[in-house]
């Protein structure tokens, strides 16, 4: 039993009339991983979500949490999983507080004990006596957090946890998902936001239109597309010299003390060998955020509805 | 607590939260005091219906009257609007959701909810009845009365046959919530499931009184509403009690049916 995949779903479909919304998803998540499940709005993530939660019945296809579905074995699938989709939603009129001790009550163990401790941990413990009515988004998204940790989850399905939170909301949400992911909890979490997964997972699934078109670790993703890479160097002129020369560096240009250029890892890898043996100071070798937009773009046909993007950090 | 007590004591803890819930037992407070004071003020009565000619000899004989009145649609609307709403509120809001992703099954909190419903039906009818009794004894004091085979009937054992018949009116009242619920479950709207339930009843009630229906009007819901008035004969005429107690079950359990399979199976998507 220990040794069964947190997620394991095979050949899911849920069709609505003529619509395909998954259309035969493979998904596997292994103990640990903090798994990005990255795709525009509208590809299927939440369907499938809702369907590992046993929310909705698959239209065929089965889907496994710890070894166990939910369309069999209920309720009782969901042992040591919590989550959301699609948004958590509480009761309005009820306070917060009130909120977490009514899913408590729904818990097996009841969880109350844990209340405090969670409420803490998300900074809602001084608005806990407020009716979850006049909560903000991004109190209420952090409330889901609290009452899926109430369980004491080894498995946490977190539908677009930081869509909608401010710049500072989401740098929380992401520092939140990041410490408990070191805790040892195994994170699903979709995403249409490649840099948010970028920074937070370790594997990822690519869903285009139902239909999973990418899924292994994020590195392998990274080091077999040829990705943009920024350059910059105290000695610009010598190192476009050293880049021209070098195999597998593509696309060089140059933009003030900046060059610009495309390879795979392993190229860049030798190119950072070869700048050094001919003593070309390196200040910044980073991979270009945008031309990993553009990977992922391309992947999913172009159809990212990804306006809230926020200016990929430098790093 | 069983895990159905449990989340059966959080439906209630939710309904005292709602504003609905004051609406239907509220009205249903209001109406029989409303009816001593409009009585108080005016000489004539309620006279051409059971009970109605002796309203002024006793409070007991308050909520009995207004059974009579409340049969045709306001209990029924009472009713539905908690009933009709339990399900559907929570797809509404969302929170079907939340509460179905934690230890427990679709059967134990369909099992609350539907408690929590009869329960609330059963408040209704028997708040009424105690304000209708403190009322009218206030306005006429709390005396024997006149049964409806016209025999008197003592105060004290009166309170009792009172109580009993509201106990036996509650059970096709049960019907109407077991019918809401359905609706509340398989449209998921709220507003849909209220008007459909109270639609069913007075279709129900519109049934048993076309020509022709006759055969079949024993059988019908709301012909079960006076059922009760067996109790207030001498001797006793259990006919009517006994044939509500089967057929309210009939209505009860057929709709409930229904609905648990349906909640059971249902998706549970966003709006």
């Amino acid at each position: 039993m220990t040794d069964v995949p947190p997620v394991v779903a095979r050949g899911l479909v849920k069709r609505y009339g003529e619509l395909v919304a998954v259309d035969g998803v493979d998904l596997t998540v292994e103990r640990g991983d903090v798994f990005g499940y990255l795709g525009p709005n509208g590809a299927g993530k939440t369907t499938s979500l809702r369907m590992l939660l046993g929310l909705i019945r698959p239209t065929s296809g089965r889907a496994e949490l710890f070894g166990r579905d939910p369309m069999l074995a209920g309720a009782k699938a969901l042992d040591g999983v919590a989550g959301f989709v699609e948004g958590p939603r509480f009761y309005p009129y009820l306070s917060g507080r009130r909120n977490l001790e009514l899913l408590a009550d729904y818990d097996e163990p009841r969880s109350r004990a844990r209340i405090d401790e969670v409420l803490e941990l998300v900074e809602l413990r001084d608005r806990a006596k407020d009716r979850v009515g006049g909560y903000s988004h991004g109190m209420r998204q952090r409330l889901g957090i609290a009452a899926a940790l109430l369980r004491k989850p080894r498995l946490l399905l977190l539908d677009e946890p930081a869509t909608g939170l401010d710049p500072a909301g989401m740098r929380d949400m992401r520092d939140l998902i990041r410490r408990l992911a070191r805790e040892g909890l195994t994170i699903l979490l979709s995403s249409h936001l490649l840099h948010e997964v970028e920074e937070l997972c370790n594997r990822v699934a690519i869903i285009r239109k139902g239909t999973i078109v990418y899924q292994g670790a994020l590195g392998d993703l990274l080091a077999t597309a040829s990705t943009g890479y920024r350059l910059r160097t105290r000695d610009p002129q010598r190192a476009l010299a050293v880049c021209l020369a070098q195999r597998g560096i593509d696309d060089v240009s140059a933009d003030g003390d900046e060059l610009r250029f495309s390879a795979d890892e392993d190229a860049v890898a030798e190119l950072s060998i070869a700048l050094g043996e001919a003593q070309v100071p390196i200040l910044q070798l980073v991979t270009d955020a945008a031309s990993l937009e553009d990977l992922f773009l391309g992947m999913t046909g172009g159809e990212s509805s990804d306006h809230d993007r926020v200016p990929a950090a430098v790093r | 607590m069983t895990a159905v007590a449990r989340i059966y004591r959080w439906e209630l803890a939710k309904l005292l939260a709602q504003k609905r819930t004051y609406l239907g037992i509220g009205a249903a407070m209001l109406v029989p005091v409303i009816f001593v004071v409009v009585l108080q003020i005016q000489s004539g009565g309620p006279n051409d219906v059971p009970l109605g000619r002796y309203i002024r000899d006793s409070g007991i004989v308050t909520p009995l009257v207004v059974l009579l009145f409340m049969s045709i649609w306001g209990f029924p609307l009472i009713t539905a609007l908690v009933a009709g709403d339990i399900v559907a509120s929570e797809t509404h809001n969302g929170t079907l959701k939340t509460i179905l992703t934690r230890s427990r099954d679709r059967g134990e909190v369909f099992a609350g909810k539907t408690l929590a419903a009869f329960t609330y039906t059963l408040a209704v009818v028997v708040g009424m009845g105690v304000v209708g009794v403190v009322a009218g004894s206030i306005a006429w004091g709390f005396h024997s009365f006149t049964s409806l085979s016209g025999t008197p009937v003592g105060a004290g054992r009166g309170l009792g046959l009172m109580f009993a018949s509201l106990g036996v009116y509650a059970l096709p009242l049960a019907g109407i919530a077991a019918f809401g619920l359905l609706l509340s479950t398989i449209t998921q709207n709220s507003a849909a499931s209220v008007v459909g339930t109270l639609m069913f009843a007075l279709l129900m009630q519109l049934i048993g009184v076309l020509p022709g229906t006759e055969s079949i009007r024993p059988y019908l819901l709301g012909t079960q509403f006076d059922a009760w008035h067996g109790f207030l004969r001498t001797p006793a005429d259990w006919a009517p009690v006994v044939r509500a107690f089967w057929l309210s079950a009939i209505y009860i359990v057929v709709p409930l049916l229904a609905a648990y399979v349906v909640f059971l199976r249902r998706d549970v998507a966003g709006e």
